[in-house]
């Protein structure tokens, strides 16, 4: 882990007409670790996540990637700073194959103008290899034979595939199975492990305190705080997502639980 | 004559994986596809000589190189309106308007040939014209489609209405035009020597081995498992014996003697149009699109312009094929463009195995499915049968195409694949 966070949001605020989604947020994820993203329902998650991947313009406040103020206007902008999205409804077409899935929109072609399929389909074996994704039988079935898991793990692998720096994963693990579950977590620390910003967006506090190494806590478009995974438990989650703990009042510190009761 | 490109060679196993898995014999192979319900052209081939024998015993003048030679030809114009509509179902759109739109492409290169009009030009710019003017048509037509969000089916049902009053508007003036350029004419007229045809037949041949043996060593070189290696020897000798076949059949044929510019322009439009759908990335995105439109918009695809280019292409193959129809009368006249012409090309890619909902199909669908309709209508006719009973056939056959393919595709899914 490096001292600059791979990005670092700074007082975010984001209002839709009258609705304030997003209020003096602040928001950071560092190199090489699993930064999870957690709140109830219309807590804010999802336009924090679209305001990252430049769909939304925050309305104030700072972004830094890498240390430096980005202005992330498109999602263009985004994947070509290296941020890199896996989408809760799987951005992926059925009807393709794993290889093709893997580059789609950046196939890579001769003078020509023909696909290299040799090389993309070596580059996407690789890349499963490197993710230690093994149970894709051949990357040239099509991903409507892949199991859900799989299917998890190629739009996983896609992301990687583009050197990206930090990953966002949206509910990576909501129409799993077990074993399933299972599987797709162990990616995500393995993203973490290869030396990724990966931020991880799920109901589920089992799944987050298995991979994550710490916790962002969104309650009504506000951030109540950030918690390491290694000094709390799932109720004192569960609180902060419910009930919200005013830790970013001045003077009152993180054991804000205790005062309470 | 089916110069398939085909890259999407199923079972080349990650490296590393299961070898027995990832190259199964060619018994083992046909055995899975069959089990799996994945039967691929079989049936079509099987329906195909059903047929060929069954009028062959009907009619005592359908099993001669005269009528074959007559088939192709008369297959022509309707296989180019097919490969357009292959692109478009692809999408999972459809365009109504390329019947008429070959209509006013027929009437535009009868204009611009027309002598003593003023703007009469060498048949070649005339055809280019038509086309051109067709390829225009069918993009503004996509634009009304991706930009402003029209369904298609109004958008070229539209367009049915209006080029159909075009054409009556223009005609019922000016009554038949005849067609009297060369160069127009021979798109449907003209057949090579037969020296010349088996030149021809050798070129494809020699073409498609270079690319089958092209790729495999790319693949080879890049250290991804090729095919299997009988498979592709086996794909080669069919390609030959069906060019070469082709060719000897034409040249024996005594009344239009030698093989026909259109058959070759039918071959030379499907390897083009098989390498734009499966070799270079706008082919890939036409199926991205029709697959899955929305992930293909977050790949970054522009899916507005995807959708444009192929109702561009749907509207410069009815050109072509509009072109080719006009040439084979020689003339234009009020019923150009009409009657079942629209049905039928739809009715080819679909018999062909392009589903109607878009991201499975391919281009050779639409020459498989053009030829069991003009073989049946061909023989029927031969047969002494009248045009309802033509239609009523054609019906049951699409009816049967469209069944056995989605029952495959079921048990498809049942397996598990």
């Amino acid at each position: 882990m490096t001292d600059t966070p791979t990005l670092q949001l700074r007082g975010i605020t984001k209002s839709f007409g009258s609705v304030q989604a997003l209020a003096d947020v602040d928001f950071e994820v560092r190199t090489g670790e699993v930064m999870a993203l957690v709140g109830d329902n219309g807590a804010g998650k999802s336009t924090l996540v679209k305001t990252i991947a430049g769909i939304h313009q925050p309305d104030s406040g700072e972004v830094l990637f890498e240390g430096k103020p980005v202005h992330i206007s498109s999602p263009k902008e985004a994947s070509r700073l290296g941020i890199e999205i896996v989408y809760q409804d799987l951005a992926l077409c059925d009807n393709l194959d794993v290889v093709q899935n893997m580059f789609l929109g950046r196939e890579e072609r001769d003078w020509l103008w023909r696909l290299k399929e040799p090389a993309m389909e070596q580059r996407t074996a690789e890349t499963l290899r490197g993710l230690s994704v093994t149970t894709i039988r051949s990357v040239r079935q099509p991903v409507a034979s892949l199991s859900g898991g799989q299917r998890q793990s190629v739009a996983v692998a896609k992301a990687v595939l583009w050197n990206s720096k930090l990953v966002i994963l949206d509910e990576p693990t909501a129409a799993l199975g077990v074993a399933q579950t299972r599987q797709v977590l162990e990616l995500v620390r393995r993203l973490g492990e290869q030396g990724l910003a990966v931020v991880l967006i799920s109901h589920n506090l089992h799944d987050i305190f298995d991979v994550a190494n710490r916790i962002t806590v969104l309650r009504l478009g506000r951030d109540i705080g950030v918690y390491e995974r290694e000094h709390t438990t799932q109720q004192e989650i569960v609180q902060a997502i419910t009930a919200g703990v005013p830790t970013k009042v001045a003077g009152i510190p993180e054991a804000a639980p205790e005062l309470a009761t | 004559m089916s110069a398939d490109v085909d890259v999407a060679a199923p079972g080349i196993g990650l490296p590393g994986g299961d070898e027995a898995d990832a190259r199964p014999g060619l018994w083992r192979r046909g055995y899975d596809n069959l089990r799996t319900g994945n039967l691929g052209i079989l049936p079509i081939v099987i329906g195909v000589a059903f047929i060929v024998v069954f009028f062959s015993f009907k009619a005592t003048n359908f099993f001669t190189a005269d009528n074959f030679n007559n088939i192709i030809v008369q297959m022509t114009g309707l296989t180019m309106l097919a490969f357009g509509v292959v692109f478009v179902l692809l999408l999972g759109e459809i365009d109504l308007s390329i019947g008429y739109l070959s209509g006013i492409a027929a009437l535009v290169v009868a204009e611009f040939q027309l002598p003593g009009s003023g703007h009469a030009y060498p048949g070649l710019v005339a055809i280019l014209i038509a086309v051109g003017v067709c390829t225009a048509i069918g993009g503004a037509q996509g634009s009304v489609v991706a930009l402003v969000g029209v369904p298609s089916f109004v958008v070229t049902l539209a367009g049915l209405l209006i080029w159909q009053g075009v054409i009556l508007q223009v005609l019922e003036v000016k009554g038949v035009i005849v067609i009297q350029d060369a160069w127009i004419n021979d798109t449907a007229n003209y057949f090579f020597t037969s020296t010349n045809g088996l030149i021809i037949a050798g070129i494809v041949t020699g073409l498609y081995t270079l690319g089958t043996l092209g790729s495999a060593i790319a693949k080879r070189r890049a250290g991804v498992s090729i095919g299997n290696p009988w498979m592709m020897a086996l794909k080669i000798i069919g390609v030959a014996v069906a060019t070469f076949g082709t060719v000897a059949v034409s040249n024996h044929a005594s009344v239009p003697n030698g093989l026909p510019l259109a058959g070759v322009l039918v071959v030379i439009f499907l390897i083009v149009l098989t390498y734009l759908a499966k070799r270079t990335p706008f082919g890939r995105h036409v199926y991205a699109v029709g697959g899955n439109a929305e992930a293909a918009r977050r790949a970054g695809i522009n899916v507005a312009r995807i959708r444009i280019i192929v109702f561009m292409i749907s509207g410069a193959m009815a050109g072509v094929g509009g072109v080719i129809l006009a040439a084979r009368l020689n003339s234009v006249d009020l019923n150009v463009g009409g009657g079942t012409l629209l049905l039928d090309a739809i009715s080819a890619a679909v018999i062909g195995g392009t589903s109607l909902f878009g991201g499975r199909g391919e281009v050779r669908s639409a020459l498989i499915g053009a030829l069991v309709i003009a073989t049946v209508s061909n023989g029927l006719n031969t047969a002494g049968y009248k045009t309802g009973t033509i239609y009523i056939v054609t019906g049951v056959i699409l009816l049967l195409a469209v069944t056995l393919d989605t029952v495959a595709r079921r048990l498809q899914v049942r397996s598990g694949r």
